[in-house]
Parts: structure tokens; sequence; C-alpha cells
């Protein structure tokens, strides 16, 4: 009996391990992956500091003259749920180390990249401005 | 004797097609005779697809496709870049595959009672489901201060805010529950 419940244990543990080992993977490969495309996309070498600082700029939208950042929506703190500007919906921590789904889509990555430079800055962001923003995330 | 074979083999093959014959009435009736209208479920058909309920429905409650006409939804989606003010754009992929569900499935292809009446002498192409005659008429006694004044609910959008079945399609008035208010008779 003992031995039953400690190979289970260990193959729990075992299987807990595999997953936590995947998931980190996942996140690692897609960040790296597309940290690369930028690269060849005229990207220099990334820079974390950089993005923090595109994340927390203020712009003024052209349009509606509201003040715009990425922290508008999802707050100062990364690690914490944020909050659709228009609809009020919770949005998902960012940082990855609460949030172990975020950065480990590269398809999902580029969707809201596209999609957030649009709303926030009033244009696509360039291979530069991805890849900073996205080496400040992944250490979040 | 190979004649009386042949005879039984017939009539049980015409009893058999007879008991199924009976039986589909039985089932059935006569639904397949009756008005549309009559034989309309009631409310609005759920989501029943992944890739629209967590693409539509991060930003907002994934509206189900019935409560739009799918000229409605054609013109939503080709608007995707500026959408109510935000950027809603898609992958190609993901755009055509959620078009074709909306179109499916929107008010009016299949039958259901609520997504019968959102469209019942409907006029041009409305964009938001909060204009639709139908939808302003049930709504018309509600007083701002429950709805846009309230800070749990916003705003005639958010569907599930009061009506708590709006996911599952029900949007009967006896499952509405008004954060802070509770439930809403007329």
């Amino acid at each position: 009996m003992a031995i039953k419940v400690n190979r289970r244990m260990m193959s729990a543990i075992f299987l807990v391990g595999i997953s936590c080992g995947l998931i980190v993977t996942a996140q690692a490969s897609a960040v790296q992956e597309l940290l690369a495309e930028y690269g060849k996309e005229g990207a220099g070498k990334y820079n974390a500091v950089n993005g923090e600082n595109l994340w927390k700029r203020v712009q003024v939208d052209a349009k509606t003259g509201q003040k715009r950042s990425c922290v508008t929506c999802h707050t100062n703190d990364l690690r914490k749920p944020g909050k659709h500007a228009r609809t009020g919906k919770l949005i998902k921590p960012m940082a990855p180390s609460v949030n172990a789904d975020r950065l480990t889509d590269k398809k999902k990555i580029e969707k809201w990249f596209h999609r957030n430079c649009k709303w926030t800055l009033g244009r696509i962001c360039t291979p530069q401005e991805k890849a900073d923003i996205l080496a400040y995330l992944a250490n979040q | 004797m190979k004649k009386l074979n042949v005879y039984m083999l017939a009539m049980s093959m015409i009893t058999t097609g007879l008991s199924g014959m009976s039986l589909a009435d039985d089932d059935d009736e006569d639904r397949y005779m009756r008005p549309w209208g009559v034989n309309a479920r009631p409310g609005v058909a759920p989501v029943d697809n992944p890739l629209y309920r967590n693409e539509c429905g991060s930003c907002h409650m994934a509206y189900l496709p019935g409560l739009l006409p799918a000229h409605s939804w054609e013109r939503l989606m080709a608007g995707l870049e500026n959408h109510f003010g935000e950027n809603a754009e898609l992958p190609r992929g993901e755009w055509n595959a959620i078009l074709a569900y909306l179109l499916n499935n929107a008010a009016g292809r299949g039958n259901y009672q609520v997504s019968n009446k959102l469209v019942r002498g409907l006029r041009g192409t409305p964009l938001r489901i909060s204009e639709l005659p139908y939808f302003v008429h049930e709504h018309r006694e509600i007083p701002a201060r429950l709805v846009r004044g309230n800070p749990k609910v916003g705003s005639f959008s958010n569907c599930d805010a009061c009506h708590t079945g709006a996911n599952r399609g029900s949007y009967n008035e006896h499952q509405v529950n008004i954060p802070g208010y509770g439930r809403y008779d007329d």
C-alpha cells in the first residue's frame, strides 16, 4: 500500500513537473521565436527598459482627445487583473509569473500587438517596439 | 410453398413500412405543418463555437449570433478596424470562420422566439443590438439610474450584468437580476 501511494505521488509530481516545464518552455519558445522574427524584420537588440517606458507612455488619442497608455486597461501592476476601458470586462493579469498562459501563443501576441498598438498609439508598432515590450513583459 | 413465402415477405415489408410511418407521425405530429412562429423555440440559440467565444468574448460578452440579422453581422465584420471606437481586427482565417458562423446563426436563420421578434419588421442595417426596436421597447421602462447610472451595469450592452441566463440564450424577465436592485417586474 505504502509503495502504491508513493508511486502515485511520484507520478503526480512527475506529471506536475512535466506540465510546468512545458508551460515555461512554451512561453520561452513563443517569446524567443517572436524576438528572432522581429530581429529579421529589422529590430536591433531588445531592451526591456525601453519596453517599460513605451508601455507606460501616455498618448493623446487624436480623435477623442482621451489619454491612453497600456496602463489604461492593464493597470500599473501587471500581476493584477486589468479592466477593459470601454466595456469594463476583466482582463487577466499580463505577468507570466502569475498567469502561465501569457506569452505562450505567437498568434495571440501578434493579434493583440496589432489591435492595442493601434488603439493606444494610433498606429501599428515597429518590430523594435514589439521586441522591447515583449522583453519587458516576459520578465514580469 | 414458395408462393406463400413471397406473400409473407411482402406482408411483413408492408407492415414494417406502415409501422415506421405511423411512428414518424407520432413523433412529429403535424409539427412541420405549423406556422414558423408557433414552432419557434424560446429565447436565442446559445453560442456553440469556441473560436467565436474566445475571439469575440475577450473584450465583451460573446453576443449570441441570433441577436442580430445576417446583414448586420456582415456590416459589423466589415468594420472591425473601427469597432465602436476600438480596433478589433482579426487574422484572415479567424475572420472568415467567425463571419461564416455569424451568418449561419444570425437571427432569422434558426427559429427562436426572441431572435424572430428582434428582426421582425426591421429596417436598415443596425449595428447595435440595443437599438433594435424590440430591444428598445422591452427596456423602455427601465430607469437610466439602474443601467447607465449603475456602476455594476454601465450600459445596455452588458446583457449578462442583469440577464442571468443571457449566455444560455434565456432573456426571460423572470431571470432578470439588476445588481444593487434585484428582480425587475413590469
